[in-house]
């Protein structure tokens, strides 16, 4: 786990909640090995399930945000394991140009994470995990001015 | 108004541990749409089953939210209970509170917290569930085996003796894979070419098995039931029809040094060869990488002698389509490379050899008809030194796991060795005797007391060759807590079990996963372990993990009666999460048609009654569409959207969150 940088200031008792879009064959399985060796990772994570991650449209991503989330993380099949051959790499394709468009939305590109997970890397699942709730703990809330919001 | 019940699940004290059980229920029954919320010690047990099916009479539910294990658990045990009391499978949703929560969270009022979560998100999903038929799709009554050796003859038999077509794939140009390397087999010491080589005729013979030998796999299409496989005949150079298996041919050429890799390097073979006087099928092929006539256009001696015309050098590798409905895996498993040990002569050691090496010099066939002799001098060995878990139970230059049949191989080759070099010794360095299975814990026993094997537990830590050729291995004996040099003229490493190269990429080819060290993955551990995530496709023998042969029969008979099941019925029902376009919406843009791993989103032509083309869109083969919902995503007009995972679901998960 990286520290967290000093000069940023979060609130106190900031609990960072992320979304995550995972694919049902590699990470979502992934994450259900790091239960069956119960790894402890941060609480932190709200895993939504879709097929592929060839499913994910950027609305969804966009949608979280709105939603309250601090972070968004994408996870999937490495390249050439899809489930559906190539369903990765569409959203691999996507995900490279909707980066550089989430700038415009006003969403650091330091709150989309991605990072592809097999069917049998728990351990790096939950180490993603805590890495990613880390560093959305350093960079502080989303949208802090969203009233509706709340501790996960 | 949906109508949801939300059961949740304590798993004994799995879940009910570290999330408190009935204050997620409590707070369930507040969500929106929930009429009824309640808590049970074990949700999948009859009486847990029996109190959904209940509910859904009783309540008139419209939708089923279980928070339990994952779904990959017992999704279909608690969609069955639902179907069971009338309501459709599709409308029951699970929450992972164990896996994804309370086995990896320790603090109770976080891990609550997002149990209900988790549940208000399935809830939220659950009230956007539509009904879903299963989708009905024709089953070829084929079988494919991809790989020959016994576990891969072993499901081609049973499959073929249960009535069915099978197509046997082997990459070489014989069937028998490694069991037709071996000289006896533990633990009863009986001759493997004898019990193997009658099941590699009656699997040649079968009328019911194809077999294609020298041939792979190129391509994959389709899906269960309906797999469309690319197969690559490698060009043999010889007609198989016209060949006879005289042998003029490679009793004649002329190069006679090439190392033959059956035997494991030890013996030689010709450009034009059978791997062995056994093989299955007994008709040579031409090594193009060593034939002259293929290389420089000079020789052509074998098509001289042939007296049947059968050896063709302008044969061509030839691709053949052929239309399975299930697929069985059996791939194998090859030798670690000792090279990366330096310490073991980094394989530079002529004298240093792996297990098939010595299995070929222990057989009667092999290449020095069954005398134990030294590689470099021919020399019988008066001391043989046999090291265990070589690359095995090494997570750092070799592999973490332990290949599990070297101990009993290990004993073999020691028994082997005392039964044929009387006054030798036969010294065994291992770490542990993991010797678990039918009369295996007899036969290494056998091999120390009766036998005379000696057994050093510790590892040897450096082999070094003095000039005279004696191999010098330095090792600790760590029962005695000494170090020990034995001075050996032969020493035969147990290298770990590692899967057969290029199984990586046929994995992928079939949409199977693979664990990190490249061995495939069933699709559950301990309840499918023949079975992968890809419907349709089993495994068979040490391509899954290291096994023996009664293991790996074991698993290919199982994957055959998998195979068998499959096709007793004529139909196959199929998950129903499918893609379907609005058509009144599309555009026809295309993107989808383009995006579309499957080929299943493809153009419509809208006709008026006349039956002249209105307009055109996009549409949805349900038959070939597998449910990944890229098309979804990429549409621009957001007509097309996915059963079981639509726009709308996801948003209100999103929205669940808030």
């Amino acid at each position: 786990m990286k520290t967290e940088p000093s000069a940023v200031q979060a609130p106190a008792g900031f609990e960072p909640r992320i979304t995550a879009f995972v694919c049902n064959w590699c990470t979502y399985a992934g994450a259900d090995l790091a239960g069956t060796s119960r790894l402890q990772y941060a609480p932190n994570l709200r895993i939504i399930k879709l097929p592929c991650t060839g499913r994910i449209d950027p609305l969804f991503v966009l949608k979280a945000f709105e939603d309250g989330a601090d972070a968004v993380l994408v996870s999937g099949c490495h390249p050439g394991d899809c489930h559906y051959t190539s369903g990765n790499y569409h959203a691999r394709r996507r995900w490279t140009m909707f980066r550089k468009l989430l700038a415009l939305t006003g969403i650091g590109d330091d709150r989309l994470f991605f990072s592809w997970v097999s069917a049998a890397e728990g351990q790096k699942f939950a180490d993603l995990v805590n890495d990613v709730t880390a560093k959305v703990r350093a960079a502080g809330p989303f949208g802090a001015a969203n009233p509706g919001r709340r501790a996960w | 108004m949906a109508r949801i019940g939300v059961f949740i699940c304590h798993c004994g004290e799995n879940i009910g541990r570290t999330v408190d059980c009935p204050g997620v229920a409590a707070a369930a029954a507040k969500m929106p749409g929930v009429v009824l919320s309640v808590d049970y010690k074990y949700m999948c047990s009859d009486p847990g089953q029996g109190m959904i099916r209940k509910a859904i009479e009783e309540k008139k539910l419209t939708g089923v939210v279980v928070g339990a294990c994952s779904p990959r658990m017992h999704e279909r045990t608690f969609r069955a209970a639902a179907a069971e009391a009338g309501l459709n499978p599709y409308l029951l949703e699970m929450a992972n509170l164990r896996e994804h929560c309370s086995w990896v969270h320790s603090d109770k009022a976080a891990a609550t917290q997002k149990a209900i979560d988790l549940v208000r998100v399935m809830v939220a999903k659950a009230r956007r569930d539509r009904p879903l038929r299963p989708i009905r799709v024709p089953v070829e009554p084929t079988a494919m085996v991809v790989g020959g050796g016994i576990a891969g003859i072993q499901a081609a038999l049973d499959i073929a003796g249960g009535g069915k077509k099978v197509i046997l794939v082997e990459r070489g140009p014989s069937i028998g894979g490694h069991m037709a390397r071996l000289s006896e087999t533990f633990p009863t010491l009986d001759c493997s070419q004898c019990i193997l080589t009658p099941r590699m005729v009656e699997a040649a013979s079968h009328p019911n098995i194809t077999l294609m030998t020298y041939s792979e796999v190129d391509s994959v299409e389709g899906f269960v039931g309906n797999f469309t496989v690319t197969i690559r005949r490698k060009a043999r150079y010889v007609d198989p029809d016209k060949c006879t298996g005289c042998g003029d041919c490679f009793n004649k050429c002329p190069l006679k040094k090439i190392p033959n890799e059956f035997d494991a390097g030890l013996g030689t073979r010709r450009a034009i060869y059978v791997p062995f006087p056994q093989a299955v099928p007994n008709k040579p092929v031409i090594d193009a990488a060593h034939c002259t006539m293929l290389l420089k256009g000079k020789c052509g001696l074998c098509a001289k002698v042939c007296p049947r015309g059968a050896i063709d050098y302008q044969d061509k590798d030839r691709l053949e389509k052929v239309k399975v409905g299930a697929v069985v895996l059996a791939t194998g498993f090859q030798l670690w490379d000792h090279s990366a040990y330096g310490e073991y002569g980094g394989g530079r050691l002529q004298d240093v050899i792996d297990g098939f090496a010595f299995e070929r010099l222990a057989s009667a066939s092999g290449p020095t008809g069954g005398r134990i002799q030294r590689p470099s001098d021919a020399k019988v060995p008066k001391t043989v030194v046999f090291l265990q878990c070589c690359g095995s139970r090494d997570d750092k230059a070799g592999k973490k796991y332990c290949s599990k049949i070297c101990c009993m191989y290990t004993a073999k080759h020691a028994m082997l060795y005392r039964h044929k070099v009387h006054e030798g010794r036969a010294v065994v360095f291992y770490m542990d005797v993991r010797a678990a299975g039918k009369g295996y814990e007899e036969f290494v026993r056998r091999a120390i007391e009766a036998d005379g094997a000696e057994y050093v537990r510790g590892r040897v830590s450096r082999i070094t060759r003095r000039a005279d050729g004696t191999l010098l291995v330095r090792g600790a004996d760590t029962l005695a807590g000494r170090p020990v040099t034995i001075e050996a003229d032969l020493v035969v490493l147990a290298d770990a079990v590692v899967p057969r190269s290029g199984s990586e990429k046929l994995a992928q080819l079939f949409g199977v996963g693979y664990d990190g060290d490249g061995f495939y993955s069933e699709a559950h551990p301990k309840l499918r372990p023949v079975e992968t995530a890809a419907a349709g496709v089993f495994l068979a023998g040490a391509c899954q993990a290291p096994k023996d042969i009664p293991d790996s029969v074991a698993q290919a008979s199982a994957s055959a009666a998998k195979v068998l099941g499959l096709f007793a019925k004529p139909e196959l029902e199929r998950e129903p999460i499918i893609a379907r376009v609005n058509r009144t919406s599309c555009v026809h843009c295309r993107a989808c048609i383009h995006a579309c791993p499957y080929g299943a989103a493809k153009d419509f032509d809208v006709l008026d009654r006349a039956g002249k083309v209105v307009r055109t869109t996009a549409d949805v083969n349900e038959g070939l569409c597998q449910g990944c919902g890229t098309c979804a995503s990429v549409c621009r007009s957001h007509s097309v959207d996915l059963d079981g995972f639509t726009d709308e679901q996801i948003h209100a998960e999103l929205n669940a969150l808030l």
